[in-house]
């Protein structure tokens, strides 16, 4: 019987997951605070640390879970049959008649612009 | 008894009969709130055991507008609709035109909404008058209250040293106070039901699809269901007369007839099968100290509430069916983690500084930098955690072994539901009797910050969002000390009122309970 091929995505004959007990790591963790755009200073950034690691320890539950091969993944809990299915709305614009309350929201208008900051340009 | 203590029934019915304005009944839910809530929450306020502090946003003027024209109508001859000067509270976390609309955060403190939600579209179009926008965790983030950005965060009516619940906890609180006879909430993985229970009122999470989701800020948007919060079974049934229903700008409200709620809600039980399974019993959670899983029975008190419920449920004509498997039950919690936090991070990348909300005034390189020195101000830590969450599970090389697993977890979570409400299965149940909580409500400060344990008092609730079913929690009794205890009953989709009608049977049979007598310690004396 194999392992869990984190590189491979293999799964066990069973449906098994091999016991994942990873930890998320001071640089793991770091890159998921620059790709979720956050700033965290010191104090926040051990409390989420510690609170990530406690609750992926919960989630390893789920490895243990005998899962057959045919269990569908679900995006939602209720089936939407055809019959309760509601028909798709005509495709057509229409002005939203809150327009100006909508602008209003924008932190920062140039007429009709919303002014940002310098948009950052990186070479591919 | 005050006019703030009538259930929506009896104020709409007094109104229409025009022995009591709309305008007197908005005075004194008025008068309730000046007597009990206190300052309502606010950025940077501080926490506070002095009074309910359901409110963020009191909207009077709106609301004496509404009560006003409801007066009107009836003056002209004009039905003023079944909810006719019944003022209700929103969680914060609906959309409603020129209100303001913070979901308990700070990113969102200044944004005024430029249109309605449909649940609050419609309960005023039923002739509701809405009082004002409530309380909650931030974007509904905990069961407790204390992660809001508006502080004072709500306080139990029943013991002010205590939580409502979370994370409709303004919603409950304000109910069981007095302060509007119902209020609209959102029940993601308890969230209604949970702190129903805890401040003893009734609290309906209806099928996913049932109320339209348009104009509620997003969650767990596979998750998410409105409803209900109200002091009786029938008033819950009223409201979701209003709400319910499919909506043209909600693809996932479901195509399906809305049955009159309250039509046959006083026929009884009889005849009707109603499970109890092993697997709610208990309480399955992870043990840090050892890095075991553990279980434990549910408290004695609790459980005996819901042995109560069934022995009463009985005698006047179900047929109790024990030992239905549900053995699933306990991945409901580590299937949440997953499932909720990549909803929770999708749904929150919007919130960048630049269309609206909140936007860091520091100064700034580029537009990177606003992104992050934004988000980092302006959110909580519990959306922060969820974020980072969400994108850890969904990361390409982990997706297989958590998000994807958890989704078809989910499937096997429907799948013990779908066998105990079989009609041709083994149990035929027509609902699944269970404790709605696995403990009264606790201290402020208690639970709050070990996000983990703050988790697992879904654990009884969790499940019935993964199937999508409906359940009700209602109050079945008090403990040692006093606080409200509530029980659940589960049933198939879309079968709400044949839910109501149980719990409504369950209600009539135990009025002159001892226990029914009592009330929250900011209306007693």
């Amino acid at each position: 019987m194999g392992r869990w091929d984190y590189s491979m995505g293999a799964i066990l004959a069973d449906g098994i997951l091999a016991p994942m007990a990873e930890k998320i790591t001071p640089e793991t963790f770091q890159h998921l605070v620059q790709l979720a755009a956050l700033e965290l200073d010191e104090a926040e950034a051990e409390y989420l640390l510690g609170e990530l690691n406690k609750q992926l320890q919960a989630i390893e539950e789920l490895a243990a879970i005998p899962l057959e091969a045919d269990t569908p993944a679900t995006s939602h809990g209720v089936p939407y049959a055809d019959a309760i299915r509601p028909p798709l709305r005509a495709d057509q614009a229409a002005l939203d008649p809150n327009v100006e309350a909508i602008k209003g929201q924008a932190p920062e208008m140039d007429d009709d612009y919303i002014v940002v900051p310098d948009i950052p340009k990186e070479d591919l | 008894m005050e006019l703030a203590d009538l259930s929506a029934q009896q104020l709409a019915d007094l109104i229409r009969k025009k022995e009591v304005s709309a305008v007197e009944a908005l005075e004194a839910a008025l008068a309730r709130v000046a007597a009990v809530d206190g300052a309502p929450g606010a950025l940077d306020g501080q926490p506070d055991a002095e009074g309910v502090h359901a409110f963020i946003t009191l909207t009077e003027e709106r609301a004496r507008a509404q009560a006003e024209a409801v007066d009107a109508k009836l003056a002209a001859g004009e039905v003023p609709g079944p909810l006719a000067g019944v003022p209700f509270t929103v969680k914060d976390i609906f959309t409603v035109k020129d209100t303001p609309s913070t979901a308990g955060s700070r990113i969102l403190a200044n944004f005024g909404a430029p249109y309605t939600a449909t649940p609050v579209a419609r309960m005023e179009a039923a002739g509701g008058v809405m009082l004002g926008k409530v309380n909650l965790d931030e974007f509904t983030y905990g069961s407790s209250n204390e992660s809001s950005a508006f502080q004072p965060a709500p306080r139990n009516p029943w013991d002010l040293d205590t939580v409502p619940g979370g994370s409709s906890g303004g919603s409950a609180a304000a109910v069981a106070a007095g302060e509007g006879a119902l209020s609209l909430g959102t029940d993601t993985a308890g969230s209604i039901r949970q702190p129903a229970a805890f401040c003893g009122v009734v609290g309906l999470k209806p099928t996913y699809g049932r109320v339209s989701r348009y104009g509620l800020i997003a969650f767990g948007s596979s998750l998410d269901c409105p409803g209900p919060v109200a002091r009786s079974v029938t008033d819950a049934a009223l409201m979701m007369n209003a709400i319910a229903g499919p909506d043209a700008r909600d693809a996932t409200a479901a195509a399906v007839p809305t049955p009159d709620f309250t039509a046959g809600i006083e026929d009884g039980v009889k005849g009707m099968r109603i499970g109890l399974s092993p697997d709610y019993d208990q309480i399955t959670f992870f043990n840090h100290e050892t890095g075991e899983l553990e279980s434990q029975p549910l408290p004695k008190e609790i459980a005996q509430a819901v042995e109560r419920a069934a022995d009463k449920l009985s005698e006047i004509g179900a047929r109790i069916v024990e030992g239905v498997p549900m053995p699933h039950t306990r991945y409901g919690i580590p299937a949440y983690f997953v499932i909720s936090r990549v909803e929770a991070a999708s749904n929150l990348h919007r919130y960048d500084g630049v269309k609206y909300g909140y936007r860091s005034a520091a100064k700034v390189g580029d537009l990177r930098e606003l992104y992050r020195k934004t988000r980092g101000e302006a959110f909580g830590l519990q959306p922060k955690l969820r974020i980072l969450m969400g994108m850890y599970v969904s990361a390409a090389q982990y997706s297989e072994q958590y998000y994807q697993r958890a989704l078809r977890v989910r499937s096997l979570i429907r799948s013990d539901f779908d066998a105990a409400f079989d009609p041709e299965g083994a149990h035929k149940v027509d609902a699944l009797l269970t404790a709605t909580t696995p403990t009264t409500a606790f201290k402020a400060g208690d639970v709050y910050g070990d996000s983990v344990l703050m988790q697992y008092a879904d654990q009884l609730t969790v499940p019935a969002n993964h199937a999508g079913v409906p359940a009700i929690s209602m109050p079945g009794g008090l403990d040692a000390g006093g606080l409200p205890i509530g029980v659940q009953l589960i049933g198939p989709d879309f079968a709400e009122a044949s839910l109501l009608r149980m719990a409504r049977a369950y209600e009539m049979a135990t009025e002159a309970d001892a226990w029914r007598q009592q009330r929250p310690m900011v209306l007693a004396g």
